[in-house]
């Protein structure tokens, strides 16, 4: 029975389906591939709006496809290859775990030229790109802790990886910096989508008498509960104010369509180049939702902060960050950590209750 | 309201829909039929339960339409299986594919809208006990409907001649035959109980769980479901206590995260699956000395005339 239950998961990995056909021979054909289906409402839905934004810019001289619901891992090397088969010459593989499967494809194929979100490696013909989010999570911060009443935070984790954790870091120091009291209940749900498990985590939290929910998860189910409960909350990925007209603060919205139309131009014109983005809110990489269910001093406190991150004023980890045990981190970039520290962050800052899974 | 009854309506939610489900593939099994479409069939009850109840308005209207939506994926299972006698692991997987697929597609027009959820019963002066008021009679219809089939099921199954006519077709198909009953009549009629109850609990999911449909909602629940079948030794007593325990651990190890107790989230997020099992296959060492599957699980019977 195990082994039928096995071979039943193995066969839906492969259950990736195609969509949207190139005909066009001579447009330059850029491909994409989705984690989720496009319908989700988060992270894939937000990738969509860039190819749809990128197709509405670029349409005459593109043809552009999409292979949604393709599992992270080896499995993937297959769908990225298939795109090139298909001659697809800028492919955008848009999640972390596509990391190793197209840097195996992109040596294979010296002549195409790949995209991946998220990621750290790269090669001749292949570049990362990534949104510097631990910003948006520092406005969040602030927000909260002078939202909350009770002085408690209540945050719905994915998985323990660097950007979730430096996010969880960044809404402290931007909580601290209003109350340096302020405490935060931390739940890892161990995926990054499940409506019911995030739903079960919110009620968790709120539960314990945290009063602000935040998520790094991608459904709306958290916000959703919030809503219920009469409570308030962050969206996550995209707008998901529709879910809690009453709840959402406000909401980290990623909009790739400028970095895609960028990097489908420097194609078009032969300038393409490997290289490392790593975009924030002065970039337009991601954008806040507006600032909802808020008195007026609040939404201007979140404002002002917002001006001060893009003009490059301020930085949520400008130093000197104090880790969880008490010891001073190393400031390895000038007045504030280094990209690679907060690319690689594996500690909590002062003040988290919480034990770092696997520390 | 006190912590322990805000955990324990949590835990109630959380089981229903694998009770539900768990419930119809028991009664599937018990007649001989492999259905491991479960989750293909819970999420085209998800998707086709949201679009009833968002375009009429009614959250029965849309558990209904999650029934028949089930009761219909599974009809495509019976035609396949039983009517033209293909391997019933390949058509079970092969549902699971066209169901995620299906509901996509059902689904798209309606990602991004909202449903008021399924409202919580009151009964004046019985909701309002101290404690156990909320609980045993606060909760949503379905809590209280999931019970009830399971007991139901219980009943059909070792209580009533029909129950044991079922019994016998997945024990032996042949001998059942032999003795004039309609081996596959009364197998699909037991698949199609199967849809109806895994639509059922994939309509649930949208229509007191989470109000809003999304592609891939059920998120894996129908392959527990179907674990839990078979730790459960085909035994609906037993099924109960796993359900609700695999309910249980999920909701206690979140609790206990935000307590902040130190034990690694991984090992947390594995241990319902681990709880569930090991309690169960104790359960069934103790009483019966091993597992008890139908005899006659998953072969094909082509009756010779």
């Amino acid at each position: 029975m195990m082994k039928r239950l096995l071979g039943a998961a193995a066969a839906l990995v492969l259950a990736g389906s195609i969509a949207g056909v190139a005909h066009a021979a001579d447009k330059l054909k850029v491909g994409f591939i989705y984690l989720g289906p496009i319908g989700d409402l988060g992270w894939t839905y937000q990738h969509e709006l860039g190819r749809q934004a990128l197709v509405k810019e670029l349409g005459d001289k593109i043809e552009t496809t999409y292979l949604e619901n393709v599992p992270e891992g080896p499995d993937s090397e297959r769908a990225i290859e298939q795109l090139v088969r298909a001659g697809n010459k800028l492919i955008f593989t848009t999640s972390f775990g596509y990391m190793d499967p197209t840097l195996k494809v992109a040596k294979k194929y010296p002549n195409v030229h790949f995209e991946h979100a998220t990621g750290y490696k790269r090669d001749k013909n292949m570049s990362t790109y990534s949104g510097r989010w631990y910003q948006g999570r520092y406005i969040q911060g602030q927000i909260a802790a002078k939202m909350s009443k009770a002085g408690v935070l209540g945050y719905i984790g994915s998985f323990p990886i660097p950007e979730v954790v430096s996010g969880i870091n960044a809404t402290m120091l931007g909580a601290q910096s209003i109350n340096p009291n302020i405490k935060v209940k931390i739940i890892w749900v161990n995926t990054w989508f499940d409506p019911g498990k995030e739903a079960d985590a919110a009620k968790a939290l709120l539960d314990q008498g945290a009063d602000i929910i935040m998520q790094h998860t991608d459904s709306p189910a958290a916000m959703q509960v919030a809503a219920e409960r009469g409570k308030l909350a962050f969206g996550q990925d995209s707008e998901m104010i529709k879910f809690g007209p009453k709840a959402q603060l406000t909401s980290i919205l990623d909009t790739w369509g400028p970095y895609y139309i960028a990097r489908v131009k420097a194609e078009l014109d032969g300038t393409w180049k490997s290289e490392d983005t790593w975009g924030g809110l002065d970039s337009k990489m991601f954008e806040m939702a507006p600032y909802t269910n808020m008195p007026d001093d609040v939404k201007k406190m979140a404002e002002e902060t917002q001006a001060a991150i893009t003009s490059g004023k301020l930085h949520p980890f400008k130093c000197p960050i104090v880790a969880q045990d008490g010891k001073e981190v190393e400031c390895k970039g000038g007045d504030h950590l280094a990209d690679g520290q907060i690319l690689g962050m594996n500690f909590y800052v002062k003040g988290v209750d919480d034990k770092l899974p696997g520390k | 309201m006190l912590l322990v009854e805000a955990i324990i309506l949590s835990v109630l939610a959380a089981s229903t829909p694998l009770l539900l489900a768990a419930t119809g593939e028991l009664v599937t099994e018990r007649a001989g039929v492999l259905n491991l479409g479960v989750e293909g069939m819970m999420i085209v009850g998800a998707a086709c339960g949201f679009a009833g109840a968002w375009v009429s308005g009614s959250i029965i209207v849309g558990a209904l339409c999650g029934i028949v939506a089930g009761m219909l994926t599974s009809l495509i299972f019976a035609f396949m299986t039983l009517g033209l006698a293909v391997n019933q692991v390949a058509t079970g997987l092969a549902l699971t594919i066209l169901g995620i697929g299906l509901s996509g597609l059902i689904g798209a027009r309606f990602v991004g809208e909202r449903i008021t959820t399924a409202p919580k019963l009151s009964i004046p002066g019985l909701t309002d006990i101290p404690l156990v008021g909320r609980i045993l009679f606060g909760e949503d219809a379905f809590v209280y409907l999931s019970l009830a089939l399971i007991i139901g099921v219980w009943w059909f199954l070792y209580r009533t001649r029909a129950g044991l006519v079922l019994r016998a077709c997945g024990d032996n198909h042949v001998s059942a035959h032999a003795l004039g009953y309609p081996v596959l009549r009364i197998r699909m009629l037991a698949v199609l109980f199967g849809g109806a109850c895994a639509g059922l609990a994939g309509a649930y999911l949208p229509l007191a769980y989470t109000p809003f449909f999304i592609p891939g909602m059920t998120a894996g629940r129908g392959w527990i479901a179907l674990a839990l079948v078979v730790f459960a030794s085909w035994r609906p007593g037993r099924l109960v206590i796993g359900a609700y325990l695999f309910g249980a651990v999920t909701i206690l190890q979140l609790h206990a995260q935000g307590a902040g107790v130190g034990i690694p989230s991984q090992f947390m997020s594995a241990l319902p699956y681990l709880a569930t099992v090991i309690v169960l296959v104790l359960l069934s060492r103790a009483r019966t000395g091993g597992s008890t599957a139908p005899a006659a699980l998953g072969t094909v019977f082509v009756p010779d005339r």
